[in-house]
């Protein structure tokens, strides 16, 4: 009031500040920046390098999907990686060894999936098991499962005929449509499917009732409970949906590389938890959303693009990424 | 003599100004009430003096020398304590270990000297009037003792400045006697308390000299003796309120709620009932009053009512003539059961949602037909409840988390009312509320039960229950005692059959 137009400009730049999602754009731009200073001979210019970013930040995105609307519950969840694997080879084995067609093989995935996300929100909602030691018996269970069906192998095209010697079989055309691109080569299919899985899970989370009940409980679960909120049913929903989302990402993943690697998506969930977090939501719960998670999957994205046209090695890449995890968290606190 | 002395003391947390230039004294011996309303910069103020708070202009003097706090351990150093529920001690271990935490006896080079701290915990804790098993965890002991242990943590410290924010909201009568029986102490110990307090009676009964905060200005320091009441209250809402209590306007109708043998599992185990064979009727219109110690039952009673504690509950209940079977908190909501708690932020609002998603909260089914919410019915719905419910809020977007105390527990009595219920069961509804809006609250129960809802009342002040009380009931050791009508409730009565020292009858 003493200095209106300087004041009032002032601390509308500071509101602005307060708010996630304007911070968390704040971090992307600066990302983005260096992307331009760091050019890599105009390499970073060009629509192809942001292509290939997207289409390879698309299943870590995806599992972030489900893991934001879990931490939203104030939860975690360790399993996502596992379960990708678990997954990608069960889809593998379905459609590329037992001839399976996607209509059949994939809602057989997603149940699978879906499923294993059910058994961990159980025992979380009926047991009280935390979520850490829940999802982290998830991990090794999904991991074992993965390596059981599969016999350790990973499972490709190749058929083993009873006088021992291999058969190459084609890879369904599912598996091509999956991992190609789409407008002019301008942008991968399996970018759009984690666009699909942002815009589905945003609806709910933004919408829908049991979002909302995502939300209560993740902010306060006494109050939620005591206001009708089916708790139990509202981390059913979380963990449940975190599952089916792994295996949206585990057929993609299982696309991509034309196998299903029993080892596959080992130390995503740390990436998807870096993802939500740089995104600015917070782990304690009850806050965040979709939009911040989207920011913060390009974020990683470019950060890791642009560290590998320059040409990093992995291990200063490995590190950097590290000091710029705790940068965007500490950018996230500032005078909050 | 002061030892403590703040002058031109200035603080603002974003845009406004929260304290414009307060100047202040403590002297030594004396116990010092800070009062004002909610948001008047009470907390704010001695957050600045025990060094939780910086501040952004204004000096500080000790024993007429300039300080500075860097943090509360820095001002406890120098003999500035900050009385807290919980908030420094560590549940988990036990209470001798509590009172030394950080200040430990150490024998040269050997560690810790339990056995000399459990000497002197021993000792300090005489000095309050307490004897407790020191090997404990402090868990294990209820929430006035622990507020007990920290003050024997301040006098570790040597504390000469105790500070205590509203150190009864938690405790009962009997406990709360006991507190004041050490405040008294401590100031015949020549020590300074700072005690911050909406209970006018709490005020009067501990206050030397009383400084009045409202919109962060101090309105003057006065002494207790020369401030009538009357006068206290107008210097901090800064106009007359009239009459504290509405009359009742009501006339209890036909019976809305039969509650016959009704029994409450204890929480921890079903061999034990925390509440036994409670029978009672609840009429239309009617303010039923709970009255009793800490574990008589009256929460318990609430939340068994309420379906909070699940099926386990025995006896029969009548709800408008049917048959009401206590199951989940959602269908009792559904049949017209409300249930405030007593502790807003543990389990009635969720502090990070905005100010209309918590008012939607217990009605969201109404809000979104088909599951899909309808953002403007929500909004318009909260706009209306801030205009009833006078809450000051920068819009119904804002965090509820960042509202002052009486203005949060506006925001989950509009939820509440928003599922329009019968029969309200409100446990402390002006708990940690100041005297502007507890007014306003109590004239909304009497606006509900003039429109036929029925309410039940628990409210460990003894004023409230009795001006807004149709009737009474005592309860003591999980049972329904004794009950009064209006005209039989006299303050001496109550409490005696609260003690369960009273005759019955």
């Amino acid at each position: 009031m003493k200095a209106p137009s300087s004041g009032a400009s002032q601390g509308g730049v500071r509101r602005a500040l307060q708010s996630s999602a304007v911070r968390a754009l704040a971090a992307l731009a600066f990302v983005f920046l260096l992307g331009l200073v760091f050019n890599a001979d105009g390499s970073f210019l060009r629509w192809s390098t942001h292509r290939d970013m997207l289409r390879h930040i698309s299943v870590f995105g995806i599992l972030a999907c489900g893991m934001t609307v879990v931490i939203i519950t104030a939860g975690i969840d360790l399993s996502v990686g596992s379960l990708l694997g678990f997954t990608a080879v069960f889809f593998s084995l379905l459609s590329l060894q037992w001839g399976w067609p996607p209509g059949l093989a994939v809602p057989a995935a997603l149940l699978a999936g879906a499923a294993c996300g059910l058994a961990s929100g159980g025992l979380i909602a009926r047991f009280r098991i935390q979520p850490f030691i829940a999802t982290l018996a998830m991990m090794v269970f999904a991991r074992g499962m993965a390596k059981w069906i599969s016999g350790g192998r990973k499972i490709s095209t190749a058929v083993q005929l009873p006088d021992g010697s291999f058969q190459y079989k084609g890879v369904p055309g599912f598996f091509q449509s999956l991992n190609s691109k789409l407008l002019g080569e301008n942008i991968a299919v399996v970018t759009l499917i984690f666009l699909a899985c942002v815009v589905l899970t945003g609806v709910l989370l933004a919408k829908l009732r049991p979002g909302r009940h995502l939300y209560a409980v993740g902010g306060n679960e006494e109050a939620a409970r005591l206001s009708g909120v089916p708790v139990g049913r509202t981390k059913l929903l979380a963990y449940g949906l975190s599952g089916f989302l792994c295996a949206v990402a585990g057929i993609c993943q299982a696309a991509q590389e034309q196998q299903g690697d029993p080892v596959a998506g080992s130390t995503y969930e740390l990436t998807a938890i870096a993802i939500v977090v740089i995104g600015g939501t917070n782990l304690m719960g009850g806050k965040g959303g979709i939009g911040l998670t989207l920011i913060g999957a390009m974020t990683i994205g470019y950060l890791e693009k642009i560290l590998s046209i320059n040409a990093v090695g992995e291990a200063p890449r490995l590190m950097l990424t590290g000091l710029i995890i705790v940068g965007a968290v500490l950018f996230q606190r500032v005078r909050k | 003599m002061e030892i403590l002395q703040m002058t031109g003391i200035e603080k603002s947390f974003g845009a406004g100004p929260v304290l414009e230039k307060v100047d202040w004294d403590v002297r030594a011996g004396e116990v010092h009430v800070l009062a004002g309303e909610n948001g008047a910069g009470k907390t704010t103020l001695v957050k600045i003096l025990a060094g939780a708070h910086a501040r952004d202009a204004g000096e500080i003097f000790l024993d007429g020398r300039r300080v500075s706090f860097r943090s509360p351990s820095d001002a406890a150093r120098r003999g500035i304590s900050a009385i807290h529920q919980d908030t420094s001690l560590v549940l988990s271990m036990t209470v001798a270990d509590n009172i030394f935490l950080g200040r430990e006896i150490v024998r040269r080079g050997l560690g810790v000297d339990f056995r000399a701290q459990k000497r002197k915990a021993r000792q300090l804790l005489g000095q309050l009037g307490l004897d407790l098993d020191l090997s404990l965890p402090l868990g294990d002991f209820p929430v006035s003792v622990r507020q007990m242990v920290e003050i024997a943590k301040a006098l570790v410290h040597e504390a000469r400045v105790i500070i205590m924010d509203e150190p009864t909201s938690s405790l009962n009568e009997t406990e709360a006697a006991r507190l004041f029986e050490i405040i008294r102490r401590l100031r015949d110990g020549r020590r300074a308390v700072v005690f911050i307090s909406h209970r006018l009676e709490e005020i009067y009964r501990l206050a030397d000299r009383i400084t009045v905060l409202r919109d962060g200005r101090r309105v003057g320091t006065f002494a207790a003796a020369a401030l009538p009441p009357d006068r206290l209250v107008a210097a901090m809402v800064g106009r007359e309120l009239g009459r504290q209590f509405p009359a009742r306007r009501a006339v209890p109708g036909r019976p809305v709620l039969r509650v016959r043998n009704f029994s409450v599992p204890d929480a921890a185990g079903r061999k034990a009932w925390s509440v036994e064979e409670a029978s009672f009727d609840l009429h239309e219109g009617e303010i039923l009053g709970f009255v009793g110690l800490q574990g008589s039952g009256k929460s318990e009673l609430f939340h068994g009512l309420f379906g909070a504690l699940g099926e386990n509950v025995r006896g029969r209940v009548e709800l408008e003539g049917e048959a009401f079977r206590p199951r989940c908190p959602a269908a009792s909501i559904r049949r017209g059961l409300a249930l405030l708690t007593n502790d807003r932020k543990r389990s009635g609002l969720v502090a990070g949602l905005s100010v209309a998603r918590n008012m939607s909260l217990a009605s969201l089914p109404a809000f979104s037909p088909g599951g899909w919410i309808r953002e403007s019915r929500e909004a318009i719905a909260a706009a209306q409840n801030v205009r009833a419910f006078d809450i000051r809020a920068r819009s119904v977007g804002q965090e509820v988390g960042t509202l002052s105390g009486g203005n949060q527990q506006k925001v989950v009595l509009a939820k509440w009312l928003e599922t329009r219920p019968k029969v309200l069961l409100l446990d402390e509804p002006t708990v940690g509320v100041d005297v502007g809006a507890k007014h306003e609250i109590y004239r909304m129960m009497d606006g509900w039960t003039a429109e036929g809802k029925a309410i039940l009342l628990i409210t460990s002040e003894l004023a409230e229950l009795l001006a807004m009380s149709d009737r009474i009931l005592v309860m003591h050791r999980g049972r329904v005692q004794t009950s009064f009508d209006r005209a039989q409730a006299t303050p001496e009565r109550v409490v005696r059959a609260a003690l369960g020292t009273g005759a019955v009858g």
